[in-house]
């Protein structure tokens, strides 16, 4: 009975690799990350170059098309303005991914505990889906006005569908083993659902979530379109309009880099919920 | 028995008898899972299930679990109805995949029967060992917080075998436990769970498709046949315990091993 005393389990299920391998792999590891970050750099450093010396030596007029060296001159002189309008828009991206997602995550998770709460509204949910977000807009704007409520309402409704069917699908992701022993366990429904389909649903979640990260911003410019005098979204119709069009490249610049940081907030918060899957 | 059974109830309040079943029936529509069965599963002991696939060894297992109602006939563990058994937590469960929580480590996957189920108004007994002492027993001392994708296969079925230990369950109920793992790690832990059964004195019902293991671990063998699920044969193992590996290569061991093949046969 000697083997059975608290033996080290390594013994008997050695199927940990070797340190020197492991080494090897790290090694290996390291230089992939190298490469995944140096290729797609240099590549965009090399466009960026044949962009200059296309736009110089054909003569192409700034305002139809700046040369990167005109856009990044702009970005810096201009920086104090597209800040000034980076602002707010990130305030009306955020809201409207914090309501939208909320909305959704709530309405998922009535749809789980009541198939007919699923079949009255999932239609809807679709039917609301297909309109393009360009034609809703407006109808939003007449609804909540030219203030920051429709701007929200707007990057709100962007976000919330992909969330909707990615928390639907989450929370009913659960093994039926796993609902077999919180039925042993005598689990109440909340427990299920507080200590196993929550949890369960965070993976799915937050590919919803990053799909969101990107769209609220869209949401938020194509809100601003709509009517508003400070914004990304205003400073891209004004700058479109004067002809200024290094100011317009950067402030697309500043648009895409606002989407970049609510992806990357949304990335690092999932890394540091998530850590069981690997 | 029944009447000493009787007087031994009414003089200690223990009832001497696990789990037993009385003519009882399960069906899925118009399938018959479960075909009359009686049985007294005496407490203390160590059962195997063997039978052909689809002879209801699962069945039975869910049936005494409180997963399944019984179509017709009773069932009762400690004298309770199976669901109050099951809010007493009389009896755990052991899943052939292990069933823990990802995102829980291997000690909070331990504690999380603690956690839930407790609202019902029925105190939940509570395993003399902490979590941490239960991981120890099962021979995963350092592991606690691991994350079970960071374990075996056979680590995660301690786990999974120290939370069923967690409420000091009086039956517990394995359904092909180790199944899904290589025949060393099986080994290993068929006598690592011998000497849990030594140490805690639970009676254990331990469905197996494997006839060395049900011969290797059982004090009684249940033979189940198929079309409908039935009972066919207990068969008593009367091989000393403590039982060692070398065990199964004892002219004994052999004997039983050939009887259960060719019952198995005509089931």
């Amino acid at each position: 009975m000697t083997m059975v005393d608290k033996a080290d389990p390594g013994e008997v299920e050695n199927d940990e690799p070797t340190e020197l391998a492991l080494i090897e792999e790290r090694k290996f590891e390291k230089r992939r990350k190298i490469e995944a970050f140096v290729i797609p750099i240099g590549t965009v450093i090399c466009l960026l170059i044949i962009w200059q010396i296309g736009v110089r030596l054909f003569g192409v007029p700034t305002y139809i098309a700046p040369a990167p060296s005109d856009v990044g001159e702009t970005l810096f002189s201009q920086f104090p303005l597209l800040l000034k309008n980076f602002w707010p828009t990130l305030f009306e991206a955020v809201l409207g991914f914090i309501t939208g997602n909320l909305a959704a995550v709530l309405i998922a998770i009535a749809f789980v505990h009541s198939k007919n709460a699923e079949k009255a509204f999932f239609p809807i949910a679709v039917f609301i889906n297909t309109i393009p977000i360009l034609a809703i807009a407006p109808i939003l704007a007449l609804i909540f006005g030219s203030g920051l409520t429709a701007k929200v309402m707007i990057a709100a409704l962007i976000c919330f569908f992909p969330t909707l069917v990615n928390m639907v699908r989450g929370l009913q992701s659960v093994s039926p083993q796993a609902l077999e022993l919180a039925r042993i366990l005598s689990a109440s429904k909340s427990e299920v659902f507080w200590k196993i389909r929550l949890p369960s649903s965070l993976p799915f979640l937050f590919s919803a979530l990053k799909i969101a990260a990107t769209t609220c911003v869209i949401g938020a410019i194509v809100g601003e379109w709509i009517g508003a005098d400070v914004g990304l979204g205003a400073l891209i119709l004004d700058a479109t309009f004067n002809y200024r069009s290094p100011l317009l490249y950067a402030t697309v610049f500043m648009s895409s880099g606002l989407s970049v940081l609510l992806f990357a907030a949304v990335t690092i918060a999932e890394r540091r919920i998530i850590r069981w899957h690997t | 028995m029944p009447s000493g059974a009787t007087n031994q109830e009414a003089a200690t309040g223990l009832p001497p008898v696990a789990a037993s079943l009385t003519n009882a029936y399960v069906r899925f529509g118009a399938f018959t899972a479960i075909e009359n069965l009686s049985l007294d599963v005496e407490d203390g002991a160590f059962y195997t299930i063997l039978g052909p696939s689809g002879c209801g060894k699962s069945t039975l297992l869910r049936l005494v679990s409180d997963l399944i109602p019984a179509a017709s006939g009773e069932v009762n563990i400690f004298g309770k109805s199976t669901e109050e058994a099951r809010l007493a937590r009389e009896f755990a469960f052991v899943f052939q995949d292990a069933t823990l929580l990802p995102w829980r480590t291997a000690l909070q996957n331990v504690q999380l029967p603690l956690e839930i189920g407790r609202k019902r108004g029925v105190k939940i007994p509570i395993s003399d060992k902490s979590p941490s002492e239960l991981l120890d027993l099962v021979g995963l001392s350092g592991r606690e917080d691991a994350l079970p994708h960071e374990l075996s296969g056979g680590m995660r079925q301690r786990v999974a075998i120290a939370r069923a230990l967690v409420c000091k369950p009086k039956l517990l109920l394995m359904d092909e436990p180790f199944g899904a793992l290589d025949e060393m790690t099986r080994d290993h832990l068929n006598l690592q769970l011998l000497k849990i059964w030594k140490e805690t004195g639970v009676t254990i019902l331990f469905v197996t498709h494997s006839i060395p293991e049900a011969v290797f671990l059982g004090q009684k063998v249940l033979m189940l046949a198929s079309h409908p699920g039935r009972l066919r044969e207990v068969v008593d193992i009367d091989l000393p315990y403590p039982r060692e590996i070398k065990l199964r290569d004892t002219p004994e061991f052999t004997r039983h091993a050939a009887y259960l093949r060719e019952l198995l046969e005509t089931c």
